[in-house]
């Protein structure tokens, strides 16, 4: 009987700590603490969104676009790479190392580069975005493959299955769950990523729009580019959520079972 | 008919030695169990039975065809029902079929008539998660059924039930196994399930694992409502409690 006043009381207390920091904020700016130039009250930011809506939607469909590309991008390779390290043991140990510096490597460092090497158009975003979103799902799956019960690899092999029906029937399943982890990290690191290498150079997006403001002194403006960002990114991963539920519907029934034997232990 | 024999099966670890020079046989239609002390090698026998793991030395042989190695040709129950989570029960127990070739769809219709039989039935699009120790037991047996295998192999496929399950699912598998004729290999440490359910007894004991005894069970499987209540099943008990002690 607990479980609805604790759902609706897990809803609230995020969004009553969003409304403090927003009238915390609101505080500042109106009581001129920080002075507006530096920090534009919540209401001009409001207004400077609503203003420029369709100039925003004009540069956040081109990020979006990058990001999206860039996301699928990588999501392949991840599932090339990790299948393929997950296969042959020697590739794992040669390519791991070498996955976990590319890491290390600052993005901002990197997209002068690709600018320098592919232009000023779509290509070096896409891949700025490849290189950021890649790491977390190839890793993620490599997990997850590693995480099947070496019995139920037994089992079908008792049953004469050959190395890709096992793959087709057990690995990738048990992969799945680490995938989409690692994919709802990357999707928010998509967005970033697209935002970042557009700062070096571009046309169009997110980010040649926030250069422009910024050295147009426009901060409310600045500032509603960033709330745009932060949408974007929590579409793409609600987007992910969605996607993970529908492909794979066992985990709810498993967790309204799970809900139902805690209800029943309190009981 | 003799179906399945073991000649001389050694198999060994890190140079240790598990299993010893096992000999052992099943007939056609026979359940047969192995039983003996945690530690004793029984897995380990089953897994060169099925052709997962090659012993050191020995063969086996399924109606003399030597299949030393070879997976694919017993069908094979582990000790976890290993019931893949993502996939529907009816998914899981045509999963021998799906791996044969056949479509999912012509697998799900030949599967579906043994539903009921197993006492399955309206759980075919339930997920795994949804059904009790005891169904899911019997939707692995159901799996390993539809192996098609001649001999099947089971690996203490009660051992995680409460004892009021495993008492239900004895009754219960000694009905199907006898409707079925399913040729059974069963592994347990328990004793009582080992007379209740078996046609023979072959005791393991020892490091490294050996046969010690076979015992005969006289008693006829459709006719051991209660055995376990009598004298008889008493005697047995004691004898194999006798091995194990020595």
């Amino acid at each position: 009987m607990k479980r609805k006043p604790e759902s609706i009381r897990n809803k609230l207390l995020p969004a009553a700590a969003f409304c403090l920091i927003l009238l915390l904020w609101w505080i500042i700016s109106a009581t001129g603490l920080v002075p507006s130039y530096m920090l534009p009250s919540p209401i001009s930011v409001a207004a400077a969104f609503i203003k420029d809506f369709p100039n925003l939607m004009t540069h956040a469909l081109v990020s979006l676009q990058e990001a999206i590309y860039g996301l699928i991008i990588g999501v392949v390779l991840a599932f090339i790479i990790a299948s393929l390290m997950d296969r042959f043991e020697t590739l794992e140990k040669a390519l791991l190392p070498l996955l976990v510096v590319t890491q290390t490597i600052p993005t901002i460092a990197i997209a002068p580069l690709l600018v320098l090497w592919m232009g000023f158009g779509m290509a070096p975003k896409i891949t700025l975005v490849v290189v950021t979103t890649f790491f977390p799902i190839a890793v993620g799956m490599l997990d997850g493959y590693k995480s099947v019960d070496p019995d139920e690899i037994n089992l079908l092999r008792s049953m004469k299955a050959n190395r890709l029906q096992i793959f087709r029937h057990v690995k990738i399943p048990a992969a799945l769950p680490y995938f989409f982890s690692g994919l709802r990290v990357s999707a928010s690191y998509a967005v970033v990523g697209a935002v970042i290498s557009e700062w070096l150079g571009g046309f169009e997006g997110l980010g040649v729009y926030m250069t422009r403001v910024r050295k147009a002194y426009a901060f409310d403006k600045m500032f509603a580019v960033i709330i745009l960002i932060i949408i974007v990114s929590l579409f793409l991963m609600a987007l992910v959520d969605l996607i993970k539920k529908v492909s794979m519907p066992w985990l709810s029934v498993t967790q309204s079972n799970n809900n139902g034997a805690d209800l029943h232990e309190k009981v | 008919m003799e179906l399945l024999r073991t000649e001389n099966v050694t198999k060994s670890y890190d140079s240790r030695v598990i299993i010893r020079d096992i000999n052992i046989h099943l007939l056609q239609g026979e359940l047969v169990s192995l039983l003996g002390l945690s530690g004793s090698g029984k897995t380990t026998l089953f897994q060169v039975i099925s052709g997962l793991v090659t012993p050191d030395s020995g063969n086996v042989f399924l109606n003399d065809k030597n299949i030393t190695g070879e997976p694919g040709n017993i069908s094979y129950m582990l000790q976890k029902d290993l019931l893949l989570e993502h996939k529907k029960v009816i998914d899981n127990v045509s999963l021998p079929l799906v791996l044969r070739g056949i479509s999912r769809k012509d697998a799900r219709k030949q599967a579906q008539p043994y539903f009921e039989q197993f006492g399955l039935e309206g759980t075919e699009e339930k997920y795994p998660s949804q059904l009790s120790g005891g169904m899911r037991q019997r939707a692995a047996l159901l799996r390993t059924y539809l192996c098609s295998c001649p001999v099947a192999l089971l690996d203490e496929p009660f051992s995680a039930l409460d004892m009021i399950t495993k008492g239900q699912m004895h009754t219960w598998y000694l009905d199907v196994i006898n409707k079925i004729r399913l040729s059974t290999l069963l592994i347990t440490h328990d004793i009582e399930e080992a007379i209740l359910l078996s046609d023979r007894i072959y005791v393991m004991t020892g490091v490294p694992g050996e046969i010690h005894n076979e015992i005969h069970i006289e008693k006829r499987r459709n006719e051991r409502t209660d055995f376990n209540l009598t004298p008889e099943f008493l005697d047995y008990k004691e004898q194999i409690l006798d091995i194990l002690k020595q």
